[in-house]
C-alpha cells in the first residue's frame, strides 16, 4: 500500500486582480513508503502548493490525500497539526531555522509538537550531520551549508514517515548542494523515511532513480505558470 | 509545556528593552494603585479613627473641623479664643472627667507653641491609655517659670534639648516675612518620648507664658487688656484658644453637644472628634475619587503597554509563528504563546509593584509624618493588595488577546512564501 496517495487534488487561487486560477490538478499520485521521488517543475508551476497541501499546511478545495492510509482532507487544523508534527518532514530551501534559537534547540523545537524534546536524540543527529561542534551557535552564526544541514536534521528529528523538501539545494553553492543532498538521502534511508523532493535542478533530479515532472501530473500547469 | 516557556522566555529575551519598559510600567500602575487605597484608608483612620484619650474639643464659634484639626493635629490657625469662665464651667461639670486648656500663638521654628497646665503631664492621654513620657533628665515645667517642655520631633529637628533657650516667635506658624521675636527667653526643662502624634511636634509651655508673651493682648472682658509683671491677671481677662476635654460618659457628649452647639451661642464643642474629621473627608473624597480614577487609568496605560509592546512584535514574529506552525504547533499554542507572554510581564510588573508600593507608601507616609506629625500605619491589610495584581493580570489578559488572536490567524503559507 502507498504512503502517500493523492487522487483528484485541487487547488484554486483568487489573484490580486480577482480572477480565480487553479493552480493545483492532479488526478493521481502515489508514493510508496521509504522510497525516494524527485519532483520536477520549473518556477511557478505549484510546487511549493503540492508540498504544502500534502502537509496540511494549504487545504485543498477538493480531492484526496491519504498518508499511511489516513485521510488529510477534512481533518481538523489542530489534527492536521499534530500529523504534520509527527509524520511529516519539511525541508524548506530557505531553511527557516528561528532566529534567536541555537542549532539543538532549533531541532528540539521541532520535536517539541511532535513526540517531545529528546536532547539525546536532537545532539546525536546533529552530530551525525557534522554539527556537533555548532550546538549552541545561531543560525546567523552558522554558514548557509550549515543552516540547510540543522534544517535536515530538524524535518528528520521526529522520525517522519515523510520527508518533504522545497528545493532543499536551492541557497547552497554545487559543493555544499551535493553535500546537503547526500546528507538527507542518506539520513532518509537510514530513517525509512519516503523522501518527495521537488526542484528545478536537472543536475540534483538526475542524481534520482525516480525522477517526475510536475506539469505531466498537474493539469493545470498545461497551460502556463499557475 | 517546555516549549513554550523556551519561546516566551526567549522572547521577552529578545525584546528585553520594551518588555523591561513595559513591567516598569505595569509596576508603576500596581504600585499606584495599592498606595492610593492603602494611603487613602490609612489616612482616612489615622485622621478619624485613632484612640484618642479625649473625647471633644471646645473652642470658639465656628467650624468644628477647623478646631479639631488646630487643636488635635496642631494644623491651621485657631478660629478663635473662648472665655476662661467657659473652661471653669467645664472643668467643674459633673459630666467632664478632665479639661486641660490650651492656649496659642506662638511658634519657635514653625513648631507650635501651646500653653497649658501641668495636668498636660500627668493626666492628659494623648492617646487611649498614654501619657506624655519625659526623657531621663526631663522634668515637667514650673507653672509659674519660663519653662518648656518640647516634644521629641522638636528636639530632633531643631537640636534643643534640656537646658536649652529659646525665643517664642509671634504666631502659630512661621513667618518668613515678618517674623516677631518676643523678648522673653524660655528655658526647656523637659523633652518628650516620642509618641508618633502631632505631639511630637509641639512645646508646651505654661498657659501664662502665652497670656504674658510682650505684645499679647487679652480681650476676655471684650476689651484689650495687657497683662503686667508682677500683676495677677483677672479671671475675667483670660481666653483660651480651646479646651480639650475628656468625658465621663458618651450621654455626656450628647447633652454638652446640645447644650453648647445648638443652646448656647458662644462657643463649638467638636464632639465625637473622628465624626468631626470624617465630615472633612467626606467632604474631600472626590479628591480621593480623582485619585483612585487617575490610577485606574495608569493601569490602563500599562495595559495599552503591553498590547503595544506585543503588537509592535507581531510583525517580525509572524515568521516565527508560520515556522512554528510548519513544525507542527497548532494555533492554539501561538495563541497561548502571546498570552502567556502577556500573563509574564503582568505578572513580573504586579511583582515588582510591591516594591513600588512600598517605596511609595514609605514616602507619603514621611510626607504626611513631616507635614502633620500623623504617622500613618501603613502596613495594614487592603483588599486592593489582593485585587490590583489580579485585575492587572485580566487586565494583561485582555491586552495580550489582540496580538495572540493575530498570531493564531497567522497563514502559514502565505507568510512562508513571502519568506520575510
Amino acid at each position: 500500500m502507498a504512503l502517500l496517495h493523492i487522487s483528484n487534488l485541487r487547488k484554486d487561487y483568487v489573484d490580486p486582480d480577482g480572477v480565480a486560477r487553479t493552480v493545483i490538478d492532479i488526478p493521481s499520485f502515489q508514493l510508496e513508503a521509504g522510497r525516494q521521488v524527485a519532483l520536477a517543475g520549473r518556477s511557478g508551476c505549484g510546487k511549493t502548493t503540492f508540498l504544502n497541501l500534502i502537509s496540511g499546511i494549504a487545504t485543498p478545495d477538493q480531492g484526496s490525500i491519504q498518508l499511511d492510509g489516513r485521510e488529510l482532507v477534512g481533518l481538523s487544523d489542530a489534527e492536521r497539526d499534530r500529523l504534520r508534527a509527527n509524520e511529516i518532514g519539511y525541508v524548506y530551501q530557505r531553511f527557516f531555522l528561528l532566529e534567536g534559537y541555537s542549532a539543538l534547540e532549533n531541532v528540539l523545537l521541532g520535536m517539541m509538537f511532535g513526540p517531545g524534546p529528546d536532547r539525546a536524540l536532537a545532539r546525536g543527529l546533529l552530530e551525525r550531520l557534522g554539527l556537533g561542534d555548532r550546538l549552541n551557535h545561531r543560525p546567523h552564526q552558522l554558514s548557509i551549508g550549515q543552516q540547510q544541514r540543522v534544517a535536515v536534521a530538524r524535518a528528520l528529528a521526529n522520525r517522519p514517515k515523510l520527508v518533504l523538501a522545497d528545493e532543499p539545494t536551492g541557497s547552497l553553492d554545487v559543493q555544499n548542494a551535493e553535500e546537503a543532498l547526500k546528507l538527507l538521502r542518506g539520513l532518509c534511508e537510514e530513517e525509512g523515511a519516503a523522501l518527495l523532493l521537488v526542484s528545478h535542478d536537472a543536475h540534483l533530479l538526475a542524481t534520482f532513480d525516480t525522477r517526475l515532472d510536475l506539469a505531466d501530473l498537474n493539469r493545470a500547469s498545461v497551460g502556463g505558470p499557475a | 509545556m517546555s516549549g513554550l516557556r523556551l519561546i516566551v522566555g526567549r522572547s521577552l529575551r529578545r525584546h528585553l528593552l520594551s518588555t523591561t519598559i513595559t513591567v516598569l510600567s505595569v509596576a508603576l500602575a500596581t504600585g499606584l494603585v495599592m498606595a492610593v487605597f492603602a494611603v487613602s484608608q490609612q489616612a482616612r483612620m489615622a485622621f478619624t479613627g485613632g484612640p484618642l484619650g479625649f473625647d471633644a474639643v471646645l473652642g470658639a464659634r465656628g467650624s468644628q473641623v477647623q478646631l479639631v484639626l488646630n487643636t488635635v493635629f496642631h494644623l491651621e490657625t485657631s478660629p478663635g479664643n473662648v472665655p476662661w469662665r467657659l473652661y471653669e464651667e467645664l472643668r467643674d461639670d459633673k459630666r467632664v472627667e478632665l479639661a486641660l486648656p490650651y492656649a496659642l500663638g506662638d511658634n519657635y521654628e514653625g513648631y507650635r507653641i501651646v500653653g497649658t497646665s501641668e495636668e498636660v503631664f500627668t493626666r492628659f492621654e494623648y492617646s487611649e491609655g498614654k501619657r506624655f513620657e519625659l526623657q531621663p533628665g526631663s522634668r515637667a515645667f514650673d507653672a509659674g517659670r519660663r519653662e518648656a517642655v518640647i516634644g521629641a520631633r522638636v528636639a530632633r529637628e531643631t537640636g534643643l534639648g534640656v537646658g536649652s533657650h529659646l525665643h517664642p516667635s509671634h504666631g502659630v506658624e512661621r513667618n518668613p516675612i515678618e517674623d516677631h521675636v518676643h523678648e522673653e527667653e524660655y528655658v526647656v526643662c523637659g523633652v518628650l518620648e516620642p509618641t508618633n502624634s502631632p505631639n511630637d511636634r509641639v512645646i508646651w509651655i505654661p498657659l501664662e507664658g502665652i497670656w504674658r508673651m510682650d505684645g499679647h493682648r487679652l480681650r476676655g472682658t471684650g476689651e484689650e487688656y495687657e497683662p503686667e509683671d508682677g500683676v495677677a491677671i483677672e479671671d475675667g481677662h483670660k481666653e483660651l484658644s480651646a479646651v480639650v476635654l475628656k468625658l465621663k460618659s458618651p450621654q455626656a457628649g450628647f447633652s454638652l453637644s446640645n447644650q453648647i452647639n445648638r443652646v448656647g451661642k458662644e462657643a463649638t464643642l467638636a464632639w465625637p472628634i473622628g465624626a468631626t474629621m470624617a465630615q472633612l473627608f467626606d467632604k474631600l473624597g472626590w479628591m480621593a475619587r480623582i485619585l483612585e480614577v487617575v490610577a485606574y487609568l495608569v493601569v490602563v496605560v500599562a495595559a495599552g503597554s503591553i498590547l503595544a509592546s506585543l503588537y509592535n512584535t507581531m510583525n517580525e514574529r509572524r515568521r516565527e509563528f508560520a515556522i512554528l506552525r510548519s513544525l507542527g504547533a497548532r494555533r492554539a499554542t501561538v495563541f497561548g504563546v502571546i498570552l502567556v507572554e502577556a500573563q509574564v510581564i503582568a505578572l513580573l510588573g504586579c511583582a515588582l509593584g510591591y516594591l513600588v508600593f512600598v517605596a511609595i507608601l514609605l514616602g507619603a507616609g514621611g510626607l504626611v509624618r513631616d507635614q502633620t506629625g500623623v504617622v500613618l500605619d501603613l502596613w495594614v491589610w487592603h483588599p486592593a493588595f489582593l485585587w490590583t495584581p489580579i485585575g492587572m493580570l485580566a487586565m494583561g489578559a485582555v491586552a495580550g488577546l489582540l496580538p495572540a488572536l493575530k498570531a493564531y490567524a497567522t497563514d502559514v503559507a502565505q507568510t512562508l512564501s513571502q519568506g520575510s
